[in-house]
């Protein structure tokens, strides 16, 4: 299972790059191994403020819906048009093509808490 | 209540060994996916799969009385089976409400084999063990039977591949006796994918052997074993109905759409009068397939259905499509339905999605 050593990861398997205040998110090579087949993203809105731990997205396999949840407060910059079209680019390129959204943080202490590569690693086995 | 202990088949260690993603299904612990519900879907239109259907139950009835007993207790004509044949039909309660869909096969003169669903073994059992015949004796053989489904365009060949060049296919819905090694089965004709395929059955301790075998033999062939996941999409995409989801006590045969496996000139079954009245009076709703316009989440079983803005009923089956690659389902809709063609909206978390009336099956092969 990859998961690269710069980033950082929530308990429920998202990913996040931190760029200065903003972060880029996204779900993890082992949350799309889990998931397989992804065949449609829900993308958050556009310039919308969610809450740590809200839901900000939906990832749809086949077989079921999952919730993506915001990993701090904030207001959403950008979202990854190409999921419309294209949504198994998470399972082909998890922390690459197939990132999600990047959200302005309200507070950029608000990533406290997350988990480092090694912390992840660990809980996931 | 706690719930019991999910039970497993005799091939839940190779589920396990390739990698099989296990989930509790009416009961078992049986595999969702091994890699792909695309890939394993896509082997099976193309080529071929495998599935373990060792969960569903055996039921035997054997006796003089046995065929005229059964035609009393299932809504189609037990008698127009000759030995070797089997037909899909229903158990129903008095009031015509689905306990179980089923195949039964008359495997000889006197001796029936009813192919039930995982989940309604034990209810099925108590049914026609509590309404049973003079003559008929009734045995519940489900845990000494293993099962597989070998189901895709390619299964004529590994038919052969297992059991010689000789040997020749049973012809569709007809079940006959062969050997692999020194273990017995009995091959069906029969399928819940819209391939050609075989259902096998035989003694659970041979299971491991006989699964090996398969995969072995299909190698070559591009064979993929295939979970609960790819068996869904594969049968929604035929409009085959899933007991407990589109089939219940709380629905019948003919609002399900499936009269033709009723044969109401029989003058007694169990839950004939209701049919009898319901066909008669106009069914209250029917099943109806459809598929979503334009690009949207897939929908999924319960979510609900507005026809001309007003709510008209909800899903009992749904999935993006694998072969069509667009959303997929089945919902009961109050009569008169809307046509093939005419328009109807899903609502998927709080936002309504347009999708069409369609005919069955959802796919056609090219």
């Amino acid at each position: 299972m990859n998961v690269p050593d710069d980033l950082l990861y929530t308990e429920s398997h998202e990913w996040v790059r931190r760029e200065g205040d903003k972060i880029r998110v996204g779900i993890t090579d082992h949350a799309q191994a889990e998931l397989t087949d992804v065949v449609y993203v829900e993308l958050p809105k556009m310039g919308a403020s969610y809450d740590a731990r809200g839901t900000i997205a939906v990832v749809e396999s086949v077989k079921a819906a999952s919730d993506i949840y915001a990993p701090a407060k904030g207001t959403v910059l950008e979202v990854n048009k190409a999921l419309e079209s294209n949504p198994a680019l998470i399972n082909t390129d998890p922390y690459g093509e197939g990132w999600i959204y990047v959200l302005q943080m309200d507070d950029p202490a608000g990533l406290e808490g997350l988990k480092d590569a090694a912390a992840y690693k660990a809980a996931t086995g | 209540m706690t719930e019991a202990p999910a039970k497993t088949t005799p091939l839940y260690d190779e589920h396990v060994k390739l990698g099989g993603k296990m989930i509790p299904f009416g009961g078992w612990l049986m595999p969702v996916q091994y890699s792909s519900i695309m890939e394993e879907h896509q082997a099976v239109r193309k080529s071929v799969g495998v599935f373990d259907i060792s969960h569903m139950g055996e039921l035997v009835a054997h006796g003089p009385r046995a065929g005229e007993w059964l035609n009393t207790m299932l809504t189609n004509n037990v008698e127009k089976l000759e030995v070797g044949s089997g037909q899909y039909t229903f158990l129903l309660n008095d009031d015509a409400g689905i306990i179980d869909d089923l195949i039964v096969y008359r495997i000889e003169q006197e001796k029936f084999l009813l192919v039930v669903n995982a989940s309604r073994i034990e209810d099925d059992f108590a049914w026609l063990r509590s309404h049973l015949g003079m003559e008929v004796e009734l045995a519940d053989e489900s845990e000494q039977y293993a099962g597989l489904a070998i189901q895709g365009p390619s299964v004529g060949e590994l038919f052969q591949a297992l059991f010689g060049k000789e040997k020749e296919l049973p012809a569709r819905n007809q079940i006959a006796p062969f050997e692999l090694g020194t273990t017995p089965l009995l091959v069906a004709r029969t399928g819940y994918t819209g391939e050609d395929g075989i259902e096998v059955f035989f003694p659970a301790a041979a299971a491991p052997k006989v699964w090996n075998e398969v995969l072995a033999k299909g190698d070559s062939l591009g064979i993929r074993p295939c979970g609960l996941g790819a068996r869904d999409t594969l049968r929604l995409e035929m409009c085959y109905p899933l007991n407990g989801s589109d089939l219940s006590p709380e629905h019948n045969p003919l609002e399900a759409g499936l009269g033709f496996f009723v044969d109401l000139t029989k003058p007694e079954f169990t839950g004939r009068a209701k049919l009898q009245r319901e066909k008669e009076g106009g069914l209250a709703r029917r099943l109806v397939p459809f598929r979503m316009k334009g690009k949207g989440p897939p929908p999924r079983p319960h979510y609900r259905v507005f026809r001309d803005g007003a709510e008209a009923g909800e899903l009992t089956s749904g999935t993006l499509s694998p072969s069509l690659n667009y959303g997929i389902g089945m919902a009961y809709l109050a009569t008169p339905v809307p046509k093939r063609g005419e328009e109807i909206e899903i609502e998927i978390r709080g936002q309504k999605f347009p999708a069409v009336i369609e005919k069955k099956p959802l796919y056609k092969k090219a």
